[in-house]
This record gives C-alpha cells, structure tokens and sequence, in this order.
C-alpha cells in the first residue's frame, strides 16, 4: 500500500552525480561529447580568438564615430570609420530627396510602416484592411510627389533610399495580389485558351531573371506605347515588378487553392453558388489563410529584389549607398557604408521572416484544433 | 457509327456552360490579340520614327567592342553573334563553378546545423540567417570593392599555395599545358565510372542471390581515380604545367580568374549555398524517426543508416528544390552586368546601348535563360520519373 512507503528513502535520494548536472553536463553533451566534438570545438574556439579581438579592434576600439574625414584617413585600416555613416546618412537613407524637404519621406515611411505594424495582426485581418491600404499608399505618393497642401512639387526621379524601396515593394506587391489571384485561377479554370494564356505568363517570367524584366519595362515599354505617352522610368519600373511579383505571387496562391479539399467546392455547388460566389467566399479565403507564411516569403524576396532597380538608375537602398560612395573623400570607407545597408536590409528582412514562421505556427496551431 | 453523332447538336447560346465557356474564351482571345496588336504596331511606328533598324540581321555585323574574358575566342572585329556565343559561355562557366560550389559548401552547412556541437550549430545558423537575409546585389558589390579595394596589388600578392596568387588583379593557378595524355586522362573518367557502377551491378545481383553483400567501396573509388591516371599514363604521363610567376609588375602565365569573376562567383556561391543549407537540413528532418530506429532495431551502424536509409529518403525531398535553386543560381548570375563581368546580359547591354535593337538584344536574352530553364526542367522531371516512390 501507498502509505506503507518509507518517504524518508525518498527524501534521501542521493542527487545526480556532480558530472551529471548543471553547467558541466551541459558542456560535456553540446561541446565535447566525443572525440570529433571537442576537436571542432576547440577548433572554432581558436578561430574565435583569432578573430574577435581583430574586429573589436577594428569595428569598436580604433574607429572613429565622428564624420570627421583628416581623423578617418589618419585611422586608415586599423579602424572603422563610422564617421562615414554619420556624415551621408541622409543622402543613403533619402537619396536625391531635396535635403529641406526631407520630413516628408520620413513621415511617409513612418506612415507605411505602422500600417505594416497593424497588417500583421490577424485580428485586423479584416474587409476595411485592403481599403486602408489602398488610403495609405495614396497619401504615401501624395506626401513624396507634393503639389498638394502647399507641399512643394518633387519630380520622381528625385525619389530615393528607403522610402522607394518600400514604395517598389509595398506597391509591388499589392498590386500584384489581385493580378495573382486572377492568374492563379485562370490556371485552374476549365477554359482552356485562359489557362494555356495563364501557363504561358507565369512560365516565361519564372522563367527569366528580374534584370530582363526592368530592361524590357526601361528600355521597351516605351516602344509599345503611342509616342504621346511619356510614363516615367519610376512608374515603368514599378509595372515591371508588379508583372514580375504576380507570376511568383500566383504559383504561391495556386498552391493554396490546391490545398483546398474538393468537398468545398461541392458543397459550394450544392448550395448553388456561383464560380465567382464561390471564389469569393468558400475557396479564395482558405487559400489565402494557408499561404500567409510563403506570401510573407515572396514579401522578402521582393523586398531584396527591388535593390536591383539601381541597374535601371533608380536610386533606392542600394543606389542611395553607390550614390554617398561616388563622392572621392568618402569612398575608401565603402566597407562601412555596405555593413551598414546589409544591416538594415538584415534587420527588416530577419524581422519578416521570423513574423512569417511566427504566422505559420499560429495558423497551423488554429486549423488543428 | 462514330459516338459523337448520337449527342445534340450543340447550341452556342448564353444558357449552356459550354456556349458559354466558348463566348468568354473568344472574348479573352480577342482582348489579348488586340492588346498585341496595339503593341506591335505603336512599336513598329515608334521604331521607324526613331529610324532604328529590326531583325536579327545585325548578329552577322562586326560587334565592335571588346570582351574582357571568355572561353571563346574573340576580337573586337568579330560579329555580334560571335559576341553573344562568349556571352553564353561566360554565364554557362560561373554557373556551373558557382552550382558545384554551392552545393558543397550548403551540403556541409545544412548538416553542420543539425550537429550536436552547440558552437559548429550555432555558427551554421549564423551563416544561413545573414546571407540570406541580404539582397545579393549588395553582397556582389561588397566582394566586388573587397577584391578589388582590399587585397594587395599584383607585386605584392598573397601566396596561397606554391605558384597560387590572389591579388587585386584575380587568382593566378598553375595550370596543365595541354597535350593528349591529358585529353585521355579526361576519357578515363567517364570510363571509371561506368565500370565503378557495373561493379556495384554485380554486387548488388550478388546480393540479391546470396544475401551477402560484398564491399565495394574501396574497388568502385579505385576504379574512377585509377581509370583516368591510366589514360594519363598512356598518354605518356604529361607534366608540363604552366606555372604563374610573380615578376617585378604583374603575375604572367597560369590560369588568371579575374576579379569580376571572383566577386560574382563568390557572391553565387554564400547567397545560394544559405539556401541549399536550408534545404538540406529540411531533407534530412523529414526522414521519420521511426526509420531510423527501425534501422538500428536491423542493427546497421550509423554510417550505414546514413547510407542507406537517411540519404536515399532526404533526397527524394531535396532534389526538386535544390533544381529550382540551380535555376535561380544561373538567373541571378544575370547580376553580372553590374561588376561588369561579361556575362550574356552585359553584352547584349553593351550591344543594345550601341545598335538601339533594343528588342531583339531583350529577346535573345530571355531566349538564352528560357532554354537553360527548360533544360533544368526536363532534368528534373527525368529526375523525379526515376525517384518516384513505387508503391505496391
């Protein structure tokens, strides 16, 4: 019986033995639990020695924080010359942005960001959400463009740094959501000239590098409009990322509607929906909700792939940073400059993805119950 | 009697399915084709007031500039097509370099993260989650200025291995001057390996008979590495390399990588191998775990379970992403145009900038990477066709 134990045995267990427990066994089990362990172990320890102290030396101890150029050249390589940061910031975070006007990008960006705050949220997941958007990509234009308000006209090809990038991927990809989903049921459809049109388009842009695709719209979109059109390179640009987003966009959306299983649609038929009522309310929700963690994923892809609007000369990011790079001071300090944009580039597109696994167990987690 | 005669005819009215099916797709097409139309014909007026010449005519004409490296002969004198075929060739080589070079070292990564070192895991996770997460244009750019800002000038290169420099200028390699052992050390490959797999044939049939079966490691190794040194031999044992020498100014002789080359291979290599890691490490995790305790309940050792469970599974998971990897492998290395590497985008840049054609040089590029897409493709489902599971 239960009550006849001795507690006393209990209580006197002895503990687990020292090399078992604690810190020590934590060593033994990650670090040196055999022979080719301890040996990488200690390997990539030497190499730590031999590294850390040379880049804290380097990016910390020696390097000059003030833009001060006699200073930075004096350090030369011994040290980082963050000074070069501090002194172009402006010109890599806003590009050729009129230096006065500069706010206006900042509240803009401001703006969008806080609208990407509330968009990952799915408790505002809501119909007003795409409304909202629409509202705040106005103003986003209206605040950088200007000529409204008593704000000062500013040509778009002045526009630069961070603010175009998120402009190329924000509007990127909202516009090349809809075009997606249109494309994406057209290669489900039973009609067979739209679907073979659908296969053909995602195909051949899937198939050929972003850089042709900003060729054709800088070099060719003109050509296949009347003379008296005159789009400019911005606009031309933003066109072809949106045709280029949409066929990635598609295929991500097509496996969502895939993964719908076929009672939906019968019951759908059942109660005698139509192919548009039953799109739009039974199949197109589901497969959006199953894709939000791959569409968070062509987000960050389209994010990086906007820093190759510099080969059409835009200045975003990227081109903002060749731009600061261009003035013959500044120039040998380039390592900072890229550490510096890699960085912001790392810390939005590190963020996004952990959102985009922290979306998926949380979808996962509701579907399974 | 054909079955067809026996249904209605059918009525192309609003109120069948199939009436309407027929009136939306004519609707589609006829809005496509006149939306082709209104683009072909402003582009044929905007060509001739802009007077600039069409057709492919122009690849037969003196291309005018030069190239800086390629694996096709070539003078500023020769044609456009000419030009284009080095073009090729220069994407084709960093390609297939940057593919095998990512492959390994994203293999490695991907399985150093799931080590049981806590450091080797942690350094595999830091690797994959920065390069990443960094547009590649901007890593291109940074080992671009790195090469050409950082490492010493010619005359003072860094001596990697004996007669191996890496400077400013790129990396000299010794390199073998050619002669026909060389030609027949290169057939003794392929040879090997065809007679390394009929030996594991015949293993495995003698497995299959027996039920023992019988080692074959060390004879299939010994067959791919003697076969070519056989030819080698034959060939009279050739052993003239052309070695690069430091003179006073520059590094002459050898086998010079150029810097471009470098930094766009490089940058291929970190951005794509981050990937393939990924890729890797989900391949290995979907292997069940009831496969390998059911191998070590047969009593394989870990090697073997790697072998012969793990592997054969992982791939069937790896292989389909790790082609389509490839696939962006060789279209970012489009990005060469912007460290000026003359790659097949870079020429037909330079050609556009100076003919005006800007639609056939467009044209001709996409035409080079849809091809090398459906190349892959076909690999792929070749692929798939021979690793589909088969199922009683």
């Amino acid at each position: 019986m239960a009550r006849d134990i001795d507690t006393t045995l209990l209580s006197s267990a002895r503990p687990a033995p020292v090399a078992d427990r604690g810190p020590g066994r934590w060593l033994r089990a990650n670090l040196f639990s055999s022979w080719t362990n301890s040996l990488i172990t200690l390997a990539i320890l030497w190499l730590a020695i031999l590294i850390v102290p040379e880049l804290y030396r380097w990016a910390i101890a020696n390097a000059v924080f003030q833009p001060d150029f006699m200073s930075c050249r004096a350090v030369g390589r011994e040290g980082a010359c963050w000074g070069m940061i501090a002194e172009k910031f402006r010109l890599i975070f806003f590009g050729r942005y009129p230096y006065l006007e500069q706010w206006r990008p900042l509240v803009a960006t401001l703006l969008m960001m806080s609208m990407l705050w509330i968009s990952c949220y799915p408790r505002f997941w809501r119909k007003w959400l795409a409304p909202a958007w629409a509202l705040v990509l106005l103003a986003f234009i209206l605040i950088l463009r200007g000529g409204v308000f008593g704000l000062e006209y500013v040509e778009s090809n002045l526009w630069g740094g961070f603010p175009l990038t998120l402009l190329l991927t924000v509007v990127g990809i909202f516009l090349a959501l809809p075009l997606a989903v249109l494309i994406a049921l057209g290669r489900r459809s039973k009609l067979k000239a739209i679907r073979s049109f659908c296969i053909f388009y995602v195909e051949i842009v899937r198939g050929v590098p972003l850089i042709t695709v900003l060729f054709t719209a800088s070099f060719l979109f003109p050509l296949f409009l009347p003379p008296e059109y005159n789009i400019d390179v911005l606009l031309r640009v933003q066109i072809g990322i949106i045709l280029f987003t949409a066929a990635y966009l598609a295929e991500t959306i097509r496996g969502g509607l895939q993964a719908i299983p076929g009672g939906q649609y019968e019951a759908a038929a059942a109660l005698g929906l139509g192919y548009w009522q039953t799109v739009r309310k039974i199949t197109l929700p589901q497969a959006l909700r199953i894709v939000v963690a791959p569409l968070v994923n062509t987000f960050i892809s389209t994010f990086m792939d906007t820093s190759l609007v510099t080969v059409v000369s835009l200045y975003d990011l990227t081109g903002a940073l060749r731009l600061a790079l261009g003035d013959p001071n500044w120039k040998a300090f380039f390592m900072e400059g890229y550490l510096f944009v890699a960085a912001i580039y790392l810390v939005c597109c590190y963020g996004m993805s952990r959102y985009s696994q922290w979306v998926e167990r949380r979808l996962g987690a509701a579907s399974r119950r | 009697m054909r079955p067809d005669k026996n249904k209605p005819k059918r009525r192309f009215s609003w109120s069948t399915e199939e009436g309407r099916a027929l009136i939306y797709q004519v609707v589609a097409v006829a809005i496509l084709a006149l939306v082709a139309w209104f683009m072909l014909s402003n582009t044929a007026r905007n060509l001739a007031t802009m007077q600039i010449r069409s057709g492919f005519g122009f690849l037969s004409q003196p291309a005018g500039f030069d190239i800086g490296e390629g694996l096709v002969a070539y003078a500023s004198s020769d044609s456009y097509l000419r030009a284009f075929l080095v073009g090729v060739s220069n994407t084709v080589r960093v390609a297939l370099a940057g593919i095998v070079l990512a492959t390994v070292l994203g293999t490695l990564v991907g399985i150093g993260r799931l080590s049981r070192n806590f450091l080797l895991r942690k350094l595999c996770d830091g690797f994959v989650e920065t390069l990443r997460n960094i547009p590649l244009l901007i890593q291109l750019l940074g080992w671009y200025l790195v090469i050409t800002e950082l490492l010493p000038t010619a005359h003072e290169a860094i001596q990697l291995l004996p007669h191996t420099y890496l400077s400013k200028s790129g990396l000299q390699l010794p390199m073998p001057v050619w002669s026909p052992g060389w030609l027949l050390a290169l057939i003794g490959l392929p040879v090997g390996i065809v007679c390394a797999r009929l030996i594991r044939k015949s293993a495995q049939r003698k497995r299959d008979r027996t039920g023992d079966a019988p080692r074959i490691a060390v004879p299939m190794a010994a067959v791919i590495v003697g076969m070519p040194i056989l030819g080698w031999l034959a060939g009279g044992a050739p052993t003239a390399f052309d070695l690069p020498e430091a003179t006073v100014f520059s590094i002459s002789g050898g086998m010079a990588l150029t810097p471009e080359f470098l930094a766009l291979l490089a940058g291929l290599t970190l951005y794509t191998a981050s990937s393939i890691a990924e890729i890797v490490r989900a391949g290995i995790l979907a292997v069940s775990s009831g496969q390998l305790e059911a191998s070590s309940a047969l009593g394989l050792s870990r090697r073997q379970t790697l072998r012969l469970v793990v592997l054969p599974q992982a791939m069937r998971v790896i292989v389909p992403p790790l082609t389509s990897q490839y696939l962006n492998l060789t279209k970012n290395s489009s990005l060469a145009v912007t460290v000026g590497y003359p790659d097949i985008v870079s020429v037909a840049n330079t050609s556009l900038n100076q003919n005006g054609q800007a639609l056939e040089c467009i044209s001709l590029i996409m035409l080079v990477y849809l091809t090398i897409s459906l190349l892959i493709a076909a690999f792929m489902n070749w692929y798939n066709h021979r690793m589909a599971l088969v199922e009683r």
